[in-house]
């Protein structure tokens, strides 16, 4: 290395060394902290205690831990697929050639800006047993007695699984953005050759934005995995535990319950989890995502 | 690149700047004869506004500490302040002061994160006989003292005058055993039959054959009480029938004889009035402080509520006829059971002027200061001395009884458990079971016990293995 060339060095590492530093204090110590803390007894306020695997042991018998884990498996089973759908769907009509459609695209993407504890204010009103507007609708469409959504074990988590399909502005952008980028002359080729609309979506407009559904699906993991606020701030987890979502069974245990270490160690398996199903997505996307450049 | 001299000068005062708001200049304004105080406080509205009066009362007194400064406390008003408190001790900068709950102290005690003051107390000569001794026992763990008092609380039955006369009851008579209780709520509970124009009461409905269908076709529109409202503390039942949450040593007690029984009247509730019939009226409920409260708007017509409900009922039912009364225990064989509660003035351990908090909390504790918050919050006062007048100047009429029912030897605490916010949320969940029909009260409460007794035990168990190290 020329003395030019370690000058530049040191310049380099000069320049980048805020984000360095940011990144070493606020993640990398935090999440070996964590690692460390997970086979701790901790509570914050007194010195970490080494017990070895006690954490991770106590979680594994732990019925909440199962069942908060079911709760998270069951929302994200069903807002995955539906917001794929859903997202993919309405990007494909905001795509149509359609006169006002940047109203129309504004008027989807306006929920996306709603912050979440306004968000889940609106919607306690909307899913009001008594007075609320989607009970309301659904009386006047002839249903006798509507179900009180938040309140009702059988409901309250799939209230949950609506609420959050309606904030899905960002994720029908990348589709859409998706969506116009598929060459028009494929699609006119496939219609030369007789193909009708759904064998245009199936042969050619879903492979070539397969790159977009892949990022969207390990988002949708991620996102759906660390449901949180609308359970925290709507029905606290209950009806009997029915909304106790992981992290928020991890947020309690941590900030309600002083048990740092269980906390970490909970996070540590939440990691694993997702790490695990994105690697699977991953796998599985070898096969199946094009990527246009080969 | 060179960089000359100028830009060198820039960006080191940039520098400096920035620096210095890092470190946020904590000691701005204050000169070197002073020592200032930071007091973190939960409170807002009129129970911040009082409580400033105090901070304000205090300074205007200019009272030194040891080496002759004067000591100036700035109250700052902080939102979940226990979340708060334990990420401000965690990283070594907690407040010199901060007004906490009951639970709060045990957990913190126990965790050695707080000051104990028994020394102060000795050289103030602050002793018990000078509280009623309920709050001197609040602010004790594991017989040593954690703080003092500010303002307290008990809980008493409210009762809407209005609605009991609108069913034909006495509205100066509420009830006095909770089997009259539960008759007065049959009485008070109106029904909204399909095509009829006027509502029905429970009561009367109850006497028809087929009642049980005409309540499922029904819609409640008033009710006479409901376990559930306002829902703060799920797992207190228990204290009026006799029972007890735990041993106060190594084991819990959820499910012993007396819960058992307060959670079989609670489940009484829902099996009499239907689940989703409750539900359902539940829902209509706004949020506690607005006029849609369930209380204040005349939809239940007898609560379990503080002695601050009065401000609310001032504020939002405005005219309201009302009263307020012990709530009733188990065929009356308990008298003034009531649950106490109150406000503690802690140190955390790390605070950089402790001895100059003390001064603070000391002066709280002072006749003319407590008195002068407790009126502020419209409470009545811990200190067992109270001045000519403060009763005839307080403006909640019921305050004589609240106080009353501090002094009960029937008065409960929050349990000094150190597992209590799992603890409680574990009963809120087994009464969540209970009150929707889905476990008896003894297979919910035995559930429940077994929980907490796993979790209680490994926390002994690690406390116990940390006794030995030392």
């Amino acid at each position: 290395m020329t003395r030019e060339e370690r000058g530049n060095l040191i310049k380099g590492i000069l320049f980048t060394s805020p984000w360095l530093i940011g990144f070493s204090v606020f993640v990398i110590y935090p999440v070996v902290a964590s690692l460390y803390y997970s086979f701790c007894h901790y509570s914050v306020l007194q010195p970490a205690r080494f017990i070895g695997f006690l954490n991770y042991k106590d979680l594994f018998t732990d019925p909440l831990f199962w069942k908060a884990l079911w709760n998270t498996l069951y929302f994200a089973v069903f807002t995955i697929p539906l917001g794929f759908v859903m997202s993919l769907g309405l990007a494909m009509l905001l795509n149509t050639k359609v006169k006002g459609m940047a109203f129309y695209r504004l008027i989807f993407f306006i929920p996306s800006l709603v912050p979440m504890v306004a968000g889940s204010m609106l919607w306690m009103w909307i899913f009001n047993g008594e007075y609320g507007l989607l009970n309301n609708f659904l009386m006047k469409l002839g249903l006798a007695n509507p179900p009180n959504w938040l309140m009702d074990v059988r409901f309250a988590k799939n209230a949950i699984i609506i609420m959050s399909l309606w904030g899905l502005g960002q994720t029908i952008v990348i589709y859409l953005a998706g969506l116009q980028d598929v060459p028009v002359s494929q699609l006119e080729a496939a219609e030369l050759d007789g193909a009708k609309w759904f064998d245009k979506l199936i042969h050619v407009t879903i492979p070539m934005i397969s790159p977009v559904i892949y990022f969207n699906v390990v988002m949708g993991i991620i996102g759906s995995f660390q449901v949180f606020g609308q359970a925290y701030i709507m029905t606290g987890g209950g009806p009997q535990r029915s909304t106790t979502f992981y992290a928020l069974y991890l947020y309690q245990t941590a900030f309600e319950d002083f048990r740092m270490g269980y906390a970490s160690a909970m996070a540590w398996i939440l990691f694993v989890i997702i790490l695990v199903l994105t690697l699977w997505v991953t796998k599985f996307s070898k096969e199946k995502v094009y990527y246009h450049g080969g | 690149m060179r960089l000359n001299l100028k830009t060198k000068a820039i960006i080191l005062s940039s520098l400096v700047i920035f620096v210095s708001h890092l470190s946020g200049c904590a000691d701005k304004g204050v000169s070197s004869d002073t020592v200032k105080v930071t007091y973190w406080e939960k409170w807002t509205g009129f129970e911040g506004d009082a409580m400033q009066a105090v901070v304000d009362l205090f300074n205007s007194r200019n009272i030194k500490n040891k080496d002759g400064k004067v000591i100036q406390v700035e109250m700052i008003t902080t939102s979940q302040l226990d979340r708060r408190l334990l990420t401000a001790a965690a990283g070594g900068n907690p407040p010199d002061v901060a007004g906490v709950w009951t639970w709060l102290v045990t957990v913190y005690a126990d965790k050695g994160a707080l000051l104990c003051i028994d020394d102060y107390l000795k050289e103030a000569g602050i002793t018990e006989e000078r509280y009623v001794p309920v709050f001197w026992e609040i602010c004790k763990y594991k017989d040593k003292m954690w703080g003092l008092p500010s303002t307290p609380a008990s809980v008493a039955l409210h009762w809407n005058k209005r609605l009991f006369r609108e069913a034909g009851l006495d509205p100066n008579a509420p009830p006095k055993t909770i089997q009259e209780l539960d008759e007065m709520a049959e009485k008070l509970t109106l029904i909204q039959l399909p095509n009829q124009k006027k509502p029905v009461s429970f009561y009367e409905l109850k006497t028809k054959k087929n009642y049980e269908e005409l309540l499922a076709a029904g819609k409640i529109i008033q009710m006479g009480f409901l376990p559930s409202e306002p829902g703060w503390w799920p797992w207190f039942w228990g204290y009026w029938f006799g029972g007890r949450l735990w041993d106060e040593k190594e084991t819990v007690t959820c499910d012993d004889a007396g819960n058992i029984d307060a959670y079989n009247w609670v489940s009484s509730y829902s099996a009499k009035y239907g689940v989703d019939n409750v539900n359902k009226f539940s829902s209509s409920f706004g949020v506690f402080a607005s006029p849609q409260n369930a209380f204040l708007s005349s939809k239940v017509a007898m609560e379990i509520q503080g002695v601050w409900m009065y401000n609310f009922i001032d504020k939002y039912a405005t005219g309201m006829d009302w009263g307020a009364a012990p709530f009733p225990s188990d065929h009356g064989k308990l008298q003034d059971v009531s649950y106490i509660e109150a406000d503690i003035l802690i140190i955390p351990k790390g605070a950089k002027h402790p001895d100059e908090a003390f001064k603070f909390i000391s002066f709280v504790n002072t006749q003319e200061a407590m008195e002068l918050l407790c009126e502020g919050q419209r409470k009545f006062t811990p200190l067992k001395e109270v001045s000519e007048g403060f009763y005839a100047r307080s403006e909640n009429p019921n305050i004589r009884m609240f106080r009353k029912l501090a002094e009960s030897p029937n008065g409960f605490i929050t349990p000094k458990i150190i597992i209590w916010q799992e603890y409680q949320r574990e009963i809120g969940f087994a009464t969540d079971l209970i009150r929707n029909l889905k476990a008896t009260p003894k297979a919910a409460l035995t559930e429940a016990r077994k929980a907490m007794q796993l979790r209680l035990d490994r926390e002994l168990e690690v406390a116990r293995r940390a006794e030995k190290e030392k």
